[in-house]
């Protein structure tokens, strides 16, 4: 039962992970109606970004934090404008591949910056652990700072696009470009601000998630990357409590199927879920529906 | 109009219009009859009691303003949509639970309000596609060019030329579908539609976007091809023109319910219709 | 007016031809001076291999038009399924030394293996459209690796045992779970690979050219026009998919006889990627364009290699500058101009290659 408990903890931990990943990835597909594959190596940058400001640098955890949030939305931007802005009219395959040229970019840059080699990641949240039950239960430092960044966030960014110009800006944008334009909005500014959102919250994530999971290699984000494109998936893609239901639903499965199914068979049984949802409800769990007009 | 419509008895006498026929449909089956069909759309019914019977080889037209559910009507008989009430029987046959592979097979066939060609393959190849249930040879044939194949490519070949040929259009075969004048686009796709054997065929506007001579060209054509392939056509059109000029039998139709039904003439003077395209009087 | 179609595909077949010809040459080495180095030699299989691939990607991507991020996942059952039957021959009838057989029963019994795959996934995967389509493929593709990893196979005479997610089996480890399979007698040859590409060009080109292939392209422009004229959707969006599995099953068969120890891992989402790269380059729907793309795209990373750990970076930033280059409406409309002037444009040259 304590046991229990633990993989509870930690699933959810995980898919707060998860969860703050796949936000970005579902407000970029949401209002430029794309996959960012890049997505994933975001978070890898921001990772060593503040790995650097605590090795080499350092810096205390909170300016490392904020550094690595800067570096990356300022990234986030300037991907956007470099590769996806020039492609606004093209096929989304082109924009696709386009992402994922990006996505061995970025990996191959870090390659030649920090090596092959894995580095250990020091923990930036770490301040003890709680532990209950005599002992038999841990509640680590990260799995609350996790949890609590997740729920700051998801409650930040649903004021942010409920209340403020720029959030119902982008809400219109993603519903409609062309009348969103005619009303007069900055739809270049509004897909940067977007990105920029995304990618800062890219940079959280990789904290959160090498301070759990402490090692730090060029390719650290790409399997969490697809792991939190399908909890955006799964939770319908465009929505934020899609996000966060999707991003929680898949560290629960992911956690508990290697707990109690087998360990080798941890990452099929996440996807064999995706695609019965899929197979359910076509659009994810919190996904409009789409009609077709004949 | 606010009076409930009574269903009317199933005539063997096809009549969409109480009558007005060829003759030579007494006694034969209709080829399309509804019977009080209807669809909602999650709590909104965009059609309800439709009543139609078509004869075998009738050119019957259905008009009424914008948003009266026309094109609601050629989507739910040829089972895009399927129906909430209400059936429809084509040659007899009660299309219940088909697809719309099956309705074209039991033999309706249909052009698209917002032309739907396959517009990157050529104009030959889109009537070959059209050819696809009646000319046949198994896959593994065209992967191994058995002599099945050359003998099916040469008749669909053939034959969509000759096709093309209604319309005088056998030289544009090798151009590009997407690529044709609008007005071609449209033969195109009565072409292909053609090719698919049907009894019934449904003509979705097939005079938007034509000039006046193009037009007039249709209203032949569209009687030439009953003429000749012995089929009942179903149009929608706002060009009342062509409606008038060439359609047996009309049904009006306004929010979803046919509000009246009967000859050209019928139609012309009737007071119903005519509030219902210029609003009434009163208002005005 | 005698149907004929262009002899487009005629170009694709001889330009196969040549290029294996001119290897041959290289390698027999008649020519001084006209060598193949070695390193090139070693890409010889690869290269059949991804332009068997990138063809059949094609025809799910561009005839059928859908997305899928998954292929490697057909790839990689093809090639445990291949190097199963032709270890369990080379250790059930050691007597009997037929390689050519076991080859080539290994390339048919991985592209069953893969087609009957195809069939299972095909199912629930067409009945989504567009990027849920593609986020399942991918759902698959991670599947299959994952499902290998925990897969055993052993050899005991003439008898097979299997153990999923249990290695305490009796006989020769053939498929060794996480440590895949171990210890294969390296098949593959060039010239087989040459015969497969022929093989998958004769199927593809084939398949696009006639009644089935123009049913499947008519649901990818226009599926509510196809099925008004009659086209059976499932099926024919089926047949696409499973063919393409199938030969992507034949080259993985390929491939994995082409190592002497191959994991499960080598055939992960970025390989899929990488063969949707050439698809994309190569030009969706482009047959002849997906051979060339995977051919130079093969060949590029083994010609940077004097540019050490940036080679992957280059090769990062060209493929970035291509795709820009590509959609860039200026350069388009004077690319389009360069070939109306070289070429007679034909209306059917969109979808065949």
């Amino acid at each position: 039962m304590i046991q229990f408990l633990s993989y509870l903890l930690n699933g959810i931990s995980l898919g707060s992970v998860y969860a703050i990943i796949a936000l970005g990835y579902s407000m970029v597909y949401g209002i430029a109606k794309m996959l960012n594959f890049a997505h994933g190596d975001v978070i890898m940058i921001g990772a060593y970004m503040s790995f650097c400001a605590i090795q080499y640098w350092s810096l205390p955890p909170i300016a490392a934090i904020l550094l690595a949030i800067v570096v990356c939305t300022a990234l986030g931007i300037l991907i956007e404008r470099m590769a996806y802005k020039p492609l606004r009219s093209a096929t989304s395959l082109s924009v696709l591949i386009t992402a994922i040229g990006v996505s061995w970019l970025l990996q191959n840059i870090a390659l030649l910056i920090w090596g092959a080699n894995p580095k250990s990641y020091q923990s930036l949240v770490s301040f003890g652990a709680l532990t209950l039950f005599d002992g038999q239960l841990h509640i680590t430092s990260e799995t609350f700072i996790t949890i609590a960044a997740n729920i700051i966030i998801m409650i930040a960014l649903t004021l942010f696009t409920g209340k403020t110009k720029m959030g119902k800006a982008m809400r219109a944008v993603s519903e409609d470009k062309g009348a969103a334009e005619l009303m007069g909005i900055n739809v270049n500014a509004t897909i940067s601000m977007t990105f920029a959102i995304g990618s800062g919250l890219a940079a959280i994530a990789g904290v959160l998630l090498c301070s759990a999971y402490p090692v730090l290699m060029p390719t650290t984000g790409s399997m969490p990357g697809i792991k939190a494109f399908t909890a955006a998936v799964f939770g319908g893609i465009g929505s934020i409590p899609g996000a966060l239901i999707g991003g929680i639903l898949l560290g629960l499965i992911e956690i508990m199927g290697k707990a109690y199914v087998s360990t080798e068979l941890g990452d099929a049984l996440v996807f064999a879920v995706l695609i019965i949802v899929l197979l359910v409800k076509p659009t994810g769990l919190l996904g409009k529906k789409i009609h077709e007009k004949v | 109009m606010s009076q409930k419509f009574k269903r009317e008895p199933v005539k063997m006498v096809p009549a969409p219009s109480y009558g007005i026929l060829p003759e030579r449909d007494v006694l034969s089956r209709p080829v399309l009859e509804t019977r009080n069909l209807g669809i909602d759309f999650g709590g909104l019914r965009a059609v309800e009691d439709f009543n139609l019977v078509i004869g075998k080889t009738e050119i019957a037209g259905l008009i009424g303003p914008n948003g009266a559910g026309k094109t609601t009507v050629f989507n739910l008989l040829t089972k895009v949509y399927q129906p909430t009430m209400g059936t429809v029987l084509i040659n007899g046959r009660d299309t219940a639970g088909m697809t719309t592979v099956q309705a074209n097979k039991l033999g309706i066939a249909r052009t698209f309000q917002n032309i739907r060609l396959f517009g990157n393959m050529s104009v030959e190849d889109n009537v070959r596609i059209g050819l696809h249930n009646q000319i046949g040879y198994t896959t593994a044939a065209g992967i191994l060019r058995l002599p099945s194949f050359w003998k099916g490519e040469r008749q669909q070949h053939e034959r969509a030329l000759d096709l093309l040929s209604i319309f005088d259009m056998q030289d544009l075969a090798g151009h590009q579908a997407g690529s044709l004048p609008y007005g071609a686009q449209r033969r195109l796709e009565i072409v292909r539609a053609l090719a698919t054997n049907p009894s019934l065929l449904l003509l979705d506007e097939p005079a938007a976007g034509m000039n006046p001579h193009e037009t007039e060209e249709l209203m032949e054509n569209i009687a030439k091809i009953r003429d000749k392939f012995k089929i009942a056509i179903l149009l929608i059109e706002h060009d009342m023109n062509l409606v008038m000029g060439i359609c047996e039998g009309i049904c009006v139709l306004n929010y979803g319910r046919i509000i009246a039904k009967g000859t050209a003439e019928e139609i012309q003077n009737n007071p119903v219709v005519i509030e219902a395209y210029l609003g009434k009087q009163k208002e005005g | 007016m005698k149907y004929k179609k262009p002899s487009r595909n005629f170009i694709t077949y001889a330009m196969v031809v040549v290029v294996f010809l001119l290897c041959e040459l290289a390698l027999s080495g008649a020519i001084d001076g006209f060598k193949m180095s070695r390193s090139l030699k070693g890409q010889l299989v690869p290269i059949c291999v991804y332009i068997v691939m990138a063809v059949s990607l094609n025809l799910t991507v561009g005839i059928s038009g859908e997305l899928s991020l998954g292929h490697a996942g057909f790839m990689s059952v093809g090639a445990f399924s291949g190097i199963l039957f032709s270890q369990f021959l080379l250790y059930a009838f050691p007597d009997v030394n037929l390689e050519i057989v076991r080859l080539v029963g290994a390339l048919v019994f991985g592209g069953l293996i893969a087609g009957i795959s195809g069939v299972l996934i095909g199912i629930p995967v067409l009945r989504l459209r567009g990027d849920y389509l593609a986020i399942v493929t991918l759902a698959f593709g991670e599947i299959i690796r994952n499902l290998i990893n925990c897969i055993y196979f052993a050899i005991e005479g003439t008898s097979l045992n299997f153990g999923f997610l249990n290695p305490n089996i009796a006989g020769t480890m053939i498929i060794n779970g996480p440590m895949g399979a171990t210890g294969i007698k390296k098949l593959a040859t060039f010239e087989v690979g040459f015969i497969l590409v022929i093989f998958t060009l004769i199927v593809v080109l084939n398949l696009i050219n006639s009644r089935s292939g123009r049913a499947i392209m008519a649901i990818r422009d226009n599926r509510i026009a196809a099925e008004s004229v009659g086209i059976n959707v499932t099926k024919y969006r089926m047949l696409a998919f499973v063919v393409s599995a199938a030969l992507a099953g034949m080259a993985g068969a390929l491939y994995g006889l082409n190592f002497s120890q191959i994991q499960a891992v080598k055939f992960k989402f970025d390989t899929s990627i990488l063969v949707l790269v050439f698809v994309v380059l190569g030009g969706i729907g482009n047959i002849r364009g997906s051979v060339i793309a995977a051919t130079v795209l093969t060949v590029l990373p083994e010609m940077l290699r004097e540019f050490g750990n940036y080679r992957m970076l280059i090769y990062a930033i060209v493929l970035i500058l291509v795709m820009l280059a590509s959609n860039n409406p200026m350069l388009k409309s004077m690319l389009e101009s360069i070939k109306g002037k070289f070429f007679k444009k034909s209306a059917k040259e969109g979808d065949q290659a």
